[in-house]
């Protein structure tokens, strides 16, 4: 299954469904990730990681680990 | 109106709430931290009338029970029970910010919605249906910009009169049928153990199997069955966890209600993506990332802050200063021209002289130092003069010292080395600067000429403390009450008072990169590297400002968003050699290499030093109990840049600076005192002392080095123990790092006294050097792991009062801050242990039991580095499994 952290920079996703739990899956779902939500991928910082998303209308970074928790599926 | 009524402020970060708060109150009232946790905590009247009080609740994303400002959050509007919540939202991220919405109108309280820069959203094109979206949610709406100050008393006055209505909002029905369903089931049992208006807001807790937020209930083993079960069924039918589809079905909802409210614009590139590409870019961003911070460093410490600290300090607490700039560059000319002369080495090698010929020389330089010459010192010297003209005395190669009293050399560099009766001893090809003679007449011209003294030209204004001296001495207050006046409560206020100028320089900076968005992207960019560490990529900025100041350092882990990053940081930040820290750099630097430019290493090695010391307590410090847990989540907004207003930035950081002079400065103020009365208090036990307690200074026959027999001295001896496997078991050593706590620059004058070079000695005097050095010679060895130790120990362990009084400040709690410095000691101590024990073993092959202590620390602490970290219980999951039989 591809996750958001095999999303490269300039695509955009759309959100399937989410794995892990507790304090990070709950923090990513409260930042408006949740299932059928559309994803833009940014820019990946000048260290390689985090990345830079587009959620609801802002801006987002997360941790390519804590993206990798986000499944995916591939939009145009 | 004598009813009080509370207001809560709810909304998300960067939602314009700080502002709000501000323009509503004038940023007047309370400021701490709320019950245990270091989440900020502000409280103040409303300006136009006093019985309306806001609370500035934390900005937050959601009510979840992760983090300490949600559950502080969560726990005030639930159990506190405000007359009413005003939540703001920033309509340019209506979406997300709507999610908090949904779930602060369930909250059971009177509820008003304010829209927040429709003025921006207005500019973008986008139109919003208020009265549809007032509807839809079932509270009143109202547009305000909390910037422009816009319709701000309409949204008070609505919630005002929602909360003397009294009438809770039902919160929304915003979650997919069979969901609904369930929580109608839950209700029914949920009812009766819970105020009627918080009934759906448990029966959604309930459903989120949310442990803490439904313990209050006491639900019985066989209701939460019930509960479980249709929670189940719920899951089963939507295949995903409880938790989760209540998220979903929020934004869900809120997707709708969107479609039905507002219309957009075409979305065109806005100013800020624009910005935000270049900055964060991936080539670009680490190098515009280090010009920010150079810029900050140079702003905050080297062009403003530093200078105004030290003008502070130099001529408010120290010697006092020129009104007039024409006086100041006439003063500066004639004492340059005098200085030059070298009048004081004139007269010290012309009497030398005149002693060697057999002259009688007594009391004469008393009696030309004297600040008021009596009609006995001018007999004294007259007759001086006389004798020493009939002998025919002439002074030849006199040696030319410096400021720092050092011996000058011809290449203008000085002589680093003295013999035992303090003669220059000279390198191979280095020549001593002399004044080839001093004739009689030369010697009176240097009588007579007395170094210009400020106090002869207009505009001079003495410092505070020489006021203060003065005016108490026409008083005809005693000694005591002048020194504790003076040096203790002077002394400590004026080590309050002279960090605000930096403090202020330094959150105007700070507080900018905080308004205008750049702070979120200095994480985003230095995330990677720290996060090895178990910090933040924001512990970054504190550990800069701390190579100017720990107080500001400190004071700026406010902006680290993770509360175990925050304490982590602020216990830790102080590490870095502060600017204070650094005469004592020179001191040892001084003893070591003299004042070889060569060696400009010594000095970065230690900044090296401290942070190898905060990386490697990072990582051990991680796998202890007080910091466990899963590694934090770095979800986190990016927030539009934009110009912060001059008002609430300037609002801002005078919230800072008030908050550290009225949390700091106690105990600062009671430190300093404290130290006073250790130093000046003891017994007289000198030859031909009383050998009674007292006010040492004041009593007869006081020696110049009276702090020999202070309590100070006592302590210092009773603890130099701890410090004797370090190499530096003598009271001097402890007693001079007692009082480097008032300030680490007193750690050389304290020194200089204690060792009868006197208190004006600077750590650039060879005699200093010579001094230190003789501190850790035994046997004619100089013992330099023992040096470096004591240097090590100095820069790692508790910092300076007004450090340390910050860090109480930032954590908020006693045991917090009692754990903060007790690291910081132990850890300074097992380092310097470390240094001396290897140098020992390497320099001179002794062995003993401290080096076998030594050896097992060394180890136990690569232990802590290298092991993998523990797991700890899962104690991050506040969310059940399963509601059976856990929570009765």
């Amino acid at each position: 299954m591809r996750t958001l952290r095999d999303v490269k920079v300039g695509q955009s996703c759309k959100v399937v469904g989410l794995g892990g739990g507790g304090a990070i899956k709950r923090r990513i779902m409260d930042m408006g990730i949740t299932k059928n939500a559309r994803i833009h991928v940014r820019k990946v910082a000048p260290l390689g990681d985090p990345i830079e998303v587009t959620v609801r209308g802002y801006e987002l970074s997360l941790r390519k680990d804590e993206a990798q928790n986000v499944k995916v599926e591939l939009e145009e | 109106m004598a009813e009080k009524t509370y207001i809560g402020l709810a909304g998300n970060p960067n939602c314009g709430k700080t502002t709000l708060f501000n323009e509503l109150t004038g940023s007047n009232g309370y400021v701490g931290n709320w019950p245990g946790v270091t989440v900020e905590k502000k409280q103040a009247e409303w300006k136009a009338d006093k019985s309306v009080t806001f609370v500035d609740l934390p900005g937050i994303y959601s009510l979840s029970p992760y983090s300490p400002e949600e559950v502080v959050s969560r726990d005030y509007l639930v159990n506190e029970k405000p007359d009413a919540i005003i939540d703001l939202i920033d309509v340019t991220n209506l979406e997300r910010n709507l999610y908090l919405t949904t779930q602060v109108l369930e909250a059971g309280r009177p509820t008003v919605i304010g829209l927040n820069m429709c003025d921006l959203l207005k500019e973008r094109g986008d139109v919003i249906d208020v009265s549809a979206l007032s509807e839809r949610l079932g509270a009143p709406v109202v547009e305000v910009s909390a910037l422009h100050n816009k319709n701000l008393k309409g949204l008070v006055e609505k919630a005002v009169e929602a909360a003397r209505g009294g009438r809770a909002n039902g919160g929304t029905r915003c979650f997919s049928p069979e969901v609904e369903d369930a929580l109608e089931a839950i209700s029914a049992l949920v009812e009766g153990s819970c105020a009627p208006e918080l009934v759906r807001w448990y029966s959604i807790k309930v459903f989120e199997r949310d442990a803490e937020a439904i313990r209050p209930l006491g639900l019985s083993a066989e209701a939460l069955g019930k509960a479980e079960a249709a929670i189940k069924a719920v899951e089963e039918e939507r295949d995903d966890d409880a938790e989760s589809i209540v998220t979903s079905d929020r934004y869900d909802w809120i997707a709708d209600v969107m479609e039905a409210c507002v219309k957009k614009a075409p979305k065109k590139l806005t100013t800020s993506e624009k910005i935000d590409r270049v900055v964060t870019n991936r080539i670009a961003g680490l190098p515009i990332f280090v010009a920010v911070m150079i810029a900050v460093y140079w702003f905050a410490l080297v062009a403003v802050g530093t200078p105004a600290t030290d003008w502070v300090n130099d001529n408010l607490f120290s010697d006092g200063f020129f009104v007039n700039a024409a006086s100041a560059a006439q003063f500066d000319e004639d004492d340059a021209a005098w200085q030059d002369m070298h009048y004081a080495d004139q007269i010290s090698g012309y009497i030398a002289a005149a002693e060697e010929a057999g002259v009688d020389t007594d009391g004469v330089e008393d009696a030309i130092d004297a600040t008021d010459r009596t009609a006995d010192d001018d007999a004294t010297i007259a007759a001086f003069e006389q004798a020493a003209e009939a002998a025919g005395v002439v002074a030849t190669d006199v040696p030319v010292t410096d400021s720092d009293g050092n011996y000058v050399d011809t290449d203008g560099g000085i002589v680093t080395r003295l013999d035992e009766d303090g003669n220059p001893v000279l390198a191979a090809s280095q020549e001593l600067e002399v004044l080839p003679t001093v004739t009689a007449a030369d010697f009176a011209t240097a009588v007579d000429t007395p170094e210009p003294d400020q106090h002869d030209y207009e505009g001079w204004v003495d410092s505070i403390p020489t006021a203060a001296t003065d005016a108490l001495e026409a008083a005809g207050a005693s000694p005591m009450v002048e020194s504790l006046v003076v040096d203790g409560v002077i002394g400590g206020v004026g080590s309050v008072l002279g960090f605000i100028p930096q403090i202020f320089v330094l959150f105007i900076a700070l507080c900018f990169l905080e308004d205008c968005g750049y702070m979120s992207r200095v994480a985003f960019v230095m995330d990677r590297l720290f996060r090895r560490f178990g910090l933040s990529g924001k512990s970054f900025i504190p550990m800069i400002v701390s190579s100017g100041c720990g107080v500001p350092g400190v004071l700026s882990t406010k902006t680290i968003e993770n509360e175990r990053d925050r304490r982590m940081t602020a216990m830790l930040t102080t590490m870095i050699p502060c600017s204070a820290k650094l005469p004592i750099i020179a001191l040892v630097m001084g003893v070591l290499v003299g004042a070889d430019n060569g060696a400009w290493w010594v000095a970065p090695m230690f900044y090296f030093m401290g942070i190898v010391a905060i990386i490697i307590s990072a990582v051990m410090l991680k796998k202890t109990k007080p910091f466990e847990g899963e590694p934090v989540p770095f979800v986190m907004e990016l927030p539009d840049y934009h110009f912060p207003a001059i008002r609430s930035w300037a609002l801002h950081v005078w919230e800072r600076v008030s908050a550290y002079v009225k949390k700091a400065g106690t105990i600062i103020f009671a430190a300093a005192v404290g130290i006073w009365v250790l130093s000046n208090f003891g017994i007289a036990g000198w030859e031909g002392g009383t050998g009674a307690f007292g006010f040492l200074p004041g009593m007869e026959g006081a020696p110049e080095t009276y702090m020999d027999y202070s309590v100070l001295a006592g302590v210092g001896g009773a603890l130099s123990f701890l410090f004797a496997p370090l190499g530096f078991g003598n009271w001097m050593a402890t007693a001079s790092t007692i009082s480097a706590l008032i300030a680490k620059e007193n750690l050389v004058s304290t020194f200089g006294v204690l060792y009868g070079i006197g208190s004006d000695a600077s750590e650039n005097s060879v005699t200093m050097w010579q001094g230190f050095a003789s501190m850790f010679t035994v046997g004619g060895t100089l013992h330099a792991g023992a040096m470096c130790a004591f240097v090590a120990f100095n820069m790692l362990c508790a910092p300076c009062f007004a450090a340390m009084g910050t860090i109480r400040r930032q954590m908020d709690s006693a045991k917090w801050t009692a754990f903060a410095i007790g690291y910081e000691c132990v850890f300074g101590w097992v380092i310097g242990l470390l240094i001396n024990q290897l140098y020992e073993l390497v320099a001179f092959g002794s062995f003993g039991f401290w080096t076998v202590v030594a050896f097992v620390l060394l180890a136990a602490m690569l232990f802590q580095i290298f092991r993998p970290t523990p797991k700890w219980d899962k104690k991050d999951d506040k969310i059940l499994e399963s509601l059976d039989g856990q929570v009765a």
